[in-house]
């Protein structure tokens, strides 16, 4: 069958057979592999994708069903060579590991935030829950939305400030521990 | 020693710390990785991504069943399918004398069952057809006619005398016996128990469970029959080994067979074996004359690869009453499945469970430990275990606390009376074991300082006498990691060192090559910044290439948290031998002799005049350029090296669970974890965090949800993600960690390995927090996992082993 639909704001289409899932369309018709494929029964959500901006599975959507919608894969976060900010603040906040969860999560994190652009940690936390992680623990991803949030909304200096004004700023992460560490081990060498 | 803590204790505190961290540095510490940029584009390349001309599809048909005998296998309705171009049998393979293959510990496995199957979801036959939905509707055109056996589920039962025998195929087998292993001093032992006044004895089982990365294991073979070559894409944490192993069965020579470990999703130990999927991709390949790819699902994942644990355990532990420990005991039966496939160094079946006696200094020990086989799949070996040490810690840190139960003593206290002194390093365990480096209390009080402990026991208090279920569970560990020596350690006769290749080029870029594999533990940035800190280039100007046979020296590759203590320790000799070689360059460019010249990061001056200098770059285009060197010195700026480790490295940690039980449901909440871990030199803290936030998540897994379990007929229960059950972000608290730094005396640059460690550590710390919420209910042992339903059971005293 024909199957016509927007992917990244081209329009595609293709022969394909009625069975195919959206997954392996996207992965071997278009060789947009970003998407994963991780399980079987639709829990981890590796093969996460937006669809009309709403992220579903694509390993349990037929590519048929995707027909005339709209889709946005992790290659199209991306735009004129900007990265988007879900995409940063996985990076500065080291929300990815092996990376192979990661196309899933930026895609339902990009969504969380165009739907609410300021969301506490359970919500955020709520938004993943059909995403599983294996490397990270998801400590650094809810940071890294967060991160995505303040950056987006501007704040992220002006709470900066507040923290600062607020309570002490707490010590980077190993920042003092580091150094002394690095020299007693050159010493032990 | 240096103490601190990971500023990580609540989320709107860390969104703004980032911002002030250095993330260029030219060396340690906190550095943006270098792998994240294509990543996060989707421009990561993984097996499965692997698109190439003319590329056939290979699907696997597995056994319905765990033990039957293969009375007979119709293929032809298969091989008239339109879209397929090969199917192939256990029979065929055995024609080719490929129907079997050499295992990690020196056992076979059927690559594809010829007499019978041992498990279900054994390999049987394989299509390979144009894409992978036909290849999955020709498997269903395959009549396997199998004849019934009875089945070995149980491990208690396996040996007994009327078992069925599973192996079958191995001359002269009449019983599931699979080996037996002994380590400590048995008389020893017993004559301290005998005079002990307290002696707690406890059955402790750390179930099956699977390591499960996101991306599954998979393959995609490339023959080339005119050049002979073999390129083999695949899933695996140690390509150079993979690689002789294949020369070794499939007669390849090993100069015409490239294996390339691309971007993995995830390893965990799931991706070290050899699994029949690759040979199948191969021989696919090799019949066709057409690149075959390989990519098991899911349910295939769970079902035929490598499991963790499945160790049956009976703990003793000795003390006086004042809770000296005196002496531990233990007798385990293992669970190997059908076919010993262990990734474990040759000389140790048991992996490195000889190190139980964790973190004590005690005066006698003694394991002795039997394997047998089950028609389960194999493996035993995986998922952060360090070779078994998952199971070793387990089993003393429950035992700690069951004597703590018996004692009425504080957990953290009798650990703390116990530890071996910093004083006593190198310390010699009871088992043999040479501990480098450690100053545990430190390390326990940060721990407690972190966790406000003493307000925790306070609270604790206050919500018993409630009648509320509040459980604060303590676990401190001594890990062993950086296999290792090569006179002892070596996996089917590879030793286990590392090789590193470091070549500066004329522009002062570097490119450094590794042995090992990273599967997301951020080598491509690490290793980086070793070399850099040895040599002054900074980090983003050192390209790491890895995960290919054809680029890289050889190696054992990446497991056991051995890539920091071996190949990191490979890195930074490398480094130290360039910067000895453009010394000596230096020497002549500034024209004074080599004892005149001192090294200040990143370049070299005449003694006494820093103005006088060269840095390393310009050293660099002097080494390829015009002119003449120093007599004696090759041109160009490069040297490589085999590290061969004089032992391993010990880190070690303290962890803290608080965990809340709702008295209705029984549903186990983890409230709060605090994780101080000590991996001597931090390399790069960002990372190190990262990866005991994983290994933290995979011990709340392993503790509450997961196991891989079967019924009376063998068949296996849990072969979903619907059914093995994997921490989502609902399930675990916002980690608190910490850390502190007693550095690896003998390794280059003091540090230790960690990657495993978390995932080490966690799970007695989640049960012991757990059993003392139910302390009301004179509970003093339960077994993982504990589901709702079982910590019920153990509520009501009913508490029974999972197997």
């Amino acid at each position: 069958m024909q199957v016509t639909m927007t992917v990244n704001g081209e329009e595609i289409s293709r022969e394909i057979e009625g069975r195919l899932l959206l997954v392996h369309f996207l992965r071997d018709h278009l060789a947009l592999t970003g998407t994963h494929w991780g399980c079987d029964t639709s829990n981890c959500g590796t093969c996460v994708v937006q669809m009309d901006g709403e992220p579903v599975k694509s390993c349990t959507v037929l590519a048929a069903m995707a027909g005339g919608h709209d889709i946005t894969t992790v290659e199209g976060l991306e735009q004129g060579g900007e990265l988007d900010a879900v995409q940063r603040g996985f990076m500065e906040c080291h929300g990815l590991q092996c990376g192979f969860c990661t196309p899933g999560m930026l895609m339902t994190s990009r969504a969380l935030l165009d739907g609410n652009p300021a969301p506490s940690e359970p919500q955020i936390r709520e938004a993943l829950s059909g995403q599983i992680c294996r490397c990270t623990g998801y400590a650094t991803i809810v940071r890294s939305v967060q991160w995505a949030a303040a950056e987006e909304s501007g704040s992220r200096t002006t709470a900066s400030q507040g923290e600062s004004a607020g309570a002490p700023e707490p010590p980077a992460p190993d920042a003092p521990a580091s150094e002394p560490a690095a020299a007693s081990a050159g010493g032990a060498s | 020693m240096t103490l601190s803590t990971d500023a990580t204790a609540t989320a709107p505190d860390v969104v703004t710390s980032f911002e002030d961290n250095d993330k260029k540095p030219c060396g340690h510490g906190r550095m943006l990785r270098k792998e994240d940029p294509r990543f996060v584009r989707g421009k990561g390349r993984y097996v499965d991504d692997v698109q190439l001309p003319g590329m056939l599809h290979l699907a696997i048909l597995r056994a319905p069943m765990a033990h039957a005998r293969i009375v007979s296998v119709d293929t032809s309705l298969a091989d008239a399918h339109p879209k397929v171009k090969l199917v192939v049998t256990g029979a065929m393979l055995a024609d080719q004398g490929l129907a079997w293959m050499p295992t990690l510990s020196n056992d076979v496995q059927a690559v594809l069952a010829t007499d019978k199957v041992r498990f279900q979801g054994q390999e049987v036959a394989f299509v390979v057809a144009e894409d992978r939905y036909a290849a999955r509707d020709a498997l269903e055109l395959i009549d396997v006619d199998y004849e019934p056996l009875d089945p070995v589920v149980d491990v208690r039962t396996a040996l007994a005398a009327d078992a069925p025998v599973i192996r079958d195929d191995l001359e002269g087998k009449r019983d599931n016996h699979c080996f037996d292993w002994e380590t400590g001093d048995a008389e020893a032992t017993d004559a301290v128990f005998a005079r002990a006044d307290v002696v707690v004895s406890e059955d402790i089982v750390y179930p099956r469970v699977h390591p499960a990365p996101m991306e599954t294991c998979g393959s995609v073979a490339d023959f080339d029959p005119v050049d002979g070559r073999l390129t083999l894409w695949s899933t695996t944490q140690a390509p150079h080994a993979h690689r002789t192993l294949y020369a070794m069965v499939a007669g390849l020579p090993e100069h015409k067979i490239r294996v390339i470990s691309p971007d993995i999703g995830g390893g965990f130990g799931n991706k070290v074996p050899i699994y029949p999927g690759y040979v199948c991709s191969v021989v696919g390949s090799l019949l066709t004359g057409k690149p075959v790819k390989w990519m098991e699902d899911r349910t295939e994942n769970l079902v035929s690869t490598g499991f963790a644990r499945d160790y049956v355990m009976r703990g003793e532990i000795a003390a006086t009453s004042e809770g000296k420990i005196l002496a531990i005991r233990t007798h385990v039966l293992a669970d190997h499945g059908a076919f010993n496939g262990t990734a474990a160094p040759v000389k140790y079946p048991a992996g490195f469970f000889g190190v139980f006696t964790g973190s004590y200094d005690i005066e006698a020990a003694h394991c002795k430990m039997t394997a047998v086989h089950t028609n389960k799949a194999p493996g035993g070996v995986a998922y952060a275990c360090s070779f078994r040490i998952t199971e070793a810690v387990y089993l003393v840190e429950r035992l700690v606390d069951c004597l703590a139960y018996e004692l009425s003593a504080d957990p953290v206290e009798l650990r703390t009376r116990n530890f071996i002194q910093p004083d006593q390093f190198p310390y010699t365990t009871k088992t043999g074991w040479v501990y480098d480096s450690g100053d545990y209390e430190p390390t326990m009080q940060l721990a407690q300082r972190l966790a406000d402990y003493d307000e925790l026991r306070a609270e604790q208090a206050e919500k018993r006498a409630r009648g509320e279920l509040m459980g604060i569970g303590v676990a401190f560990f001594t890990e062993a990691v950086g296999a290792g020596p090569r006179k002892d350690m070596d996996i089917l006769g590879l030793g286990m060192a590392d090789g590193c290749e470091l070549r500066v080029h004329p522009t002062g870029k570097a490119v450094v090559r590794l042995s090992v594999q990273s599967q997301g533990q951020g080598h491509e940035t690490t290793f980086a910044q070793i070399v850099a800190q040895e040599l002054g280039i900074p980090p983003q100007d050192i390209d790491v290439v890895h995960g290919d046979t054809d680029q890289t020296p050889f190696g054992l590759g990446t497991y056991g948290s051995r890539s920091t203590p071996v190949s990191g320790a490979a890195a930074a000799l490398v480094a130290r031998k360039v910067r000895d070689k453009a010394r000596l360059i230096a020497s002549g460019m500034l024209e004074v002799s080599v004892t005149d010249v001192e090294w200040a990061k990143g370049s070299f001056h005449v003694t006494g005049d820093p103005t006088a200098a060269v840095t390393i770059q310009d050293i660099a285009m002097r080494a390829h350029g015009a002119g003449d060197l120093p007599e004696g010195i090759e041109g160009g700026l490069e040297a490589q090296i085999c590290y061969n480790p004089e032992n391993l490295t010990y880190p070690h940690g303290a962890y803290i669970c608080v965990v809340d039980i709702d008295p209705g449901t029984a549903q186990v909440k983890v409230r709060r974890f605090v994780a101080v871990d000590d991996c001597g030199t931090r390399i790069n803290p960002m990372i190190i965090e990262g990866q005991v936030h994983g290994g933290l998540t995979d011990g709340v897994g392993m503790a509450l949800m997961e196991m891989i379990s079967f019924d009376e007929e063998g068949n296996c229960l849990s072969g979903s993600l619907m059914d093995y059950l994997i921490p989502t972000a609902l399930e675990v608290p916002d980690w608190e960690t910490g850390f502190t730094v007693t550095p690896s005396p003998h390794h280059p640059i003091g540090a230790k390995g960690v990657g495993e460690s978390a995932t080490v550590g966690s799970p007695p710390a989640v049960v012991n927090a757990v059993v003392d919420a139910l302390k009301p209910y004179g509970v003093r042992h339960a077994d993982m996992p504990l589901t709702p339903s079982r910590v019920w059971e153990a509520m009501r005293g009913s508490a029974t082993p999972p197997i």
